[in-house]
């Protein structure tokens, strides 16, 4: 097997320095690096293969459509969604979860209605709702978290009822890297009449993933948090809601027949694709999970847990730093680790790592109400990936150990 | 990138210096600033009479360069009169902007030209100069 050291070299960008050090990247959920083989693929179309898909008759243009059709395939049987028309190509997971909002939220949901969310959404997953909410009359409801910062079991009981159309719930938090029972969840919502939204944008990239065993009626993330390119992103839908939904953008590639006063749109998936799609983005996304399946995200998870395991402890001997989501009850904690300085301000910690080469991020996560519920203004976040090593965790400790000398405490 | 020329013992202890936060008895104007990308947050209050700035004082929450730059900026406008706390605001933004680089001009900015580096931050300079932003807009509101 090759040891994590070699497979660093597939990624041409962690080579580099930042601010005359060695790059030590641990912002891998806000997005990934992308391997050699991603970047080839992309080169690959636009060097070789690039023309408009499904427009031309021209033998240019059938292959430009067979690679973002194999991109299809290749996305529907990495998630095990039944039949590749079930996934709609979007730029990112945020274009998706809008585009349930839109078409399928405002065409179910009434007035007097209620919508359940988590209070550990991304924005992405919480403000289209909160639009939804707004403009029919219906109401927003919050699941709480537990003190170990897991969903609140008691919430997820008792604010899914008969008034629930709609549940979202992430599968995994940015910011607390806890993975939510998202097949418990789906049970209970099913169970009163409601469908499911997952966001997949933490967890497609670290863990397999069965939207059929989970039984989620829509399940969206991003290709650029999984080693693919930015501006492609996946939706997935049951065919039954999808084919019963209005579009959401219209304009050209999902129409049937255009006349002055009607038009009747296209089957699925391009029903949801209107315009010219990201092609190039679609060849790296496949190159992406070539990738990754043949890494395995058996490795992956083992890798993340063995550097959570390294890091944790000795984070843990430092009176100054604080934890977020660390002290899970279930074994349910991902690479993500949320902490502060104490007395030192996130933005302060993350520019004092930026000097010594370690990319953090810091802020609110783009999860303000969860910031607010945990009494945060903000935080900082490392996130691991599969590249990640156990010298990154003690460049990063070590830079956390000077934080407070260089803020004269 | 010299950390000890952004982070300086000054800036440290202005950062965490409480004399310039609190809440005015009478404010005549009060004005909010925010860094909607790091989550700085000020609002700052003015006592103005006669053209002249009787009173400053602010709240809110924010890193280290934000804060100490807040509180800076009260000391420097403190009793000064409507225009030229007009005119430092200039010369502060003008400082880190790159813009006004005479030192001699820059004098009048006293402990705040401290803040000079911070021009080599890109990712930082909204810090520095969000507290100079919001009086601009709050003398202007006026
Ligand atoms: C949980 C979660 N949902 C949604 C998103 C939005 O992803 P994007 O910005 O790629 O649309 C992110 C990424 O920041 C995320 O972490
Ligand atoms: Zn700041």
């Amino acid at each position: 097997m090759r040891e994590v050291k070699d497979f660093h070299g597939d990624f041409p960008l962690l080579a580099n320095t930042m601010n005359g050090k060695p790059l030590v990247y641990l912002d891998n959920g806000a997005t990934t690096q992308k391997p050699e083989s991603v970047i080839q693929a992309m080169c690959g179309y636009y060097g070789g293969c690039n023309a408009n898909p499904h427009r031309g008759a021209y033998a240019l243009s059938v292959q430009a459509t067979d690679i973002y059709e194999n991109a299809r395939v290749r996305t529907q049987k990495f998630i095990n969604a039944p039949k590749p028309s079930e996934i709609i190509f979007t730029k990112n997971a945020t274009e998706s979860l809008n585009l349930i909002a839109y078409s399928y939220g405002l065409t179910n949901v009434k007035a007097g209605d209620e919508i359940v969310i988590t209070i550990a959404e991304h924005h992405s997953n919480l403000v289209p709702w909160q639009q939804v909410a707004q403009a029919k009359g219906a109401v927003l409801k919050y699941i709480y978290l537990e003190d170990d910062g897991n969903l609140s079991q008691q919430d997820i009981e008792e604010k899914i009822t008969e008034k629930t159309k709609i549940v979202a719930v992430t599968q995994v938090s940015n910011v607390l890297g806890l993975v939510n029972p998202v097949t418990e969840i789906a049970k209970k919502a099913h169970s009163v009449g409601a469908i499911i939204v997952v966001d997949g944008s933490q967890s497609v990239p670290h863990m397999a993933v069965d939207v059929q065993a989970m039984d989620a009626d829509f399940f969206a993330f991003s290709g650029h948090k999984l080693l693919s390119p930015m501006g492609i992103g996946v939706l997935y839908g049951k065919e039954k809601l999808l084919d019963a939904m209005p579009p959401f953008l219209t304009g050209g590639d999902m129409i049937e027949y255009v006349t002055e006063q009607h038009t009747d749109f296209a089957e699925l998936p391009a029903k949801f694709e209107a315009g010219t799609q990201n092609v190039g983005g679609a060849a790296g996304l496949t190159a992406a999970i070539d990738y990754l399946e043949n890494f395995t995200f058996e490795r992956i998870e083992s890798i993340e847990k063995e550097l959570l395991d390294y890091a944790l402890p000795q984070l843990r001997e430092l009176p100054y730093i604080e934890l977020y989501g660390c002290d899970t009850r279930k074994d349910n904690k991902t690479g993500i680790i949320t902490f502060n300085v104490k007395d030192v301000h996130p933005h302060d910690v993350s520019t004092i790592l930026d000097t010594e080469g370690v990319a953090v991020r810091a802020g609110h996560h783009c999860a303000q109400p969860l910031m607010k519920y945990l009494q945060q203004n903000a935080t900082c976040r490392a996130s691991f990936y599969l590249y990640n090593t156990k010298k990154d965790i003690d460049c990063w400790i070590a830079a956390l150990k000077k934080v407070r000398t260089v803020m004269h405490l | 990138m010299n950390l000890e020329s952004i982070y300086t013992e000054l800036i440290a202890e202005q950062s965490r210096n409480t004399a310039n936060k609190h809440h005015l008895v009478a404010p005549t104007v009060t004005s909010q600033g925010h860094n909607p990308s790091c989550g700085d947050e000020i609002t700052l209050e003015l006592e103005i009479a006669d053209g002249k700035i009787k009173d400053a004082s602010f709240t809110g929450v924010g890193c280290a360069i934000s804060q100490a730059s807040t509180s800076m900026m009260i000391d420097l406008i403190k009793g000064e009169s409507v225009e030229k706390a007009k005119h430092l605001a200039e010369l502060f933004i003008g400082m880190i902007k790159r813009e006004i680089t005479d030192d001699e001009a820059l004098e009048e900015l006293d402990e705040a030209i401290a803040l000079k580096n911070i021009s080599n931050m890109p990712a930082r300079v909204k810090c520095a100069v969000l507290s100079w932003h919001t009086l601009d807009s709050a003398l202007k509101e006026k």
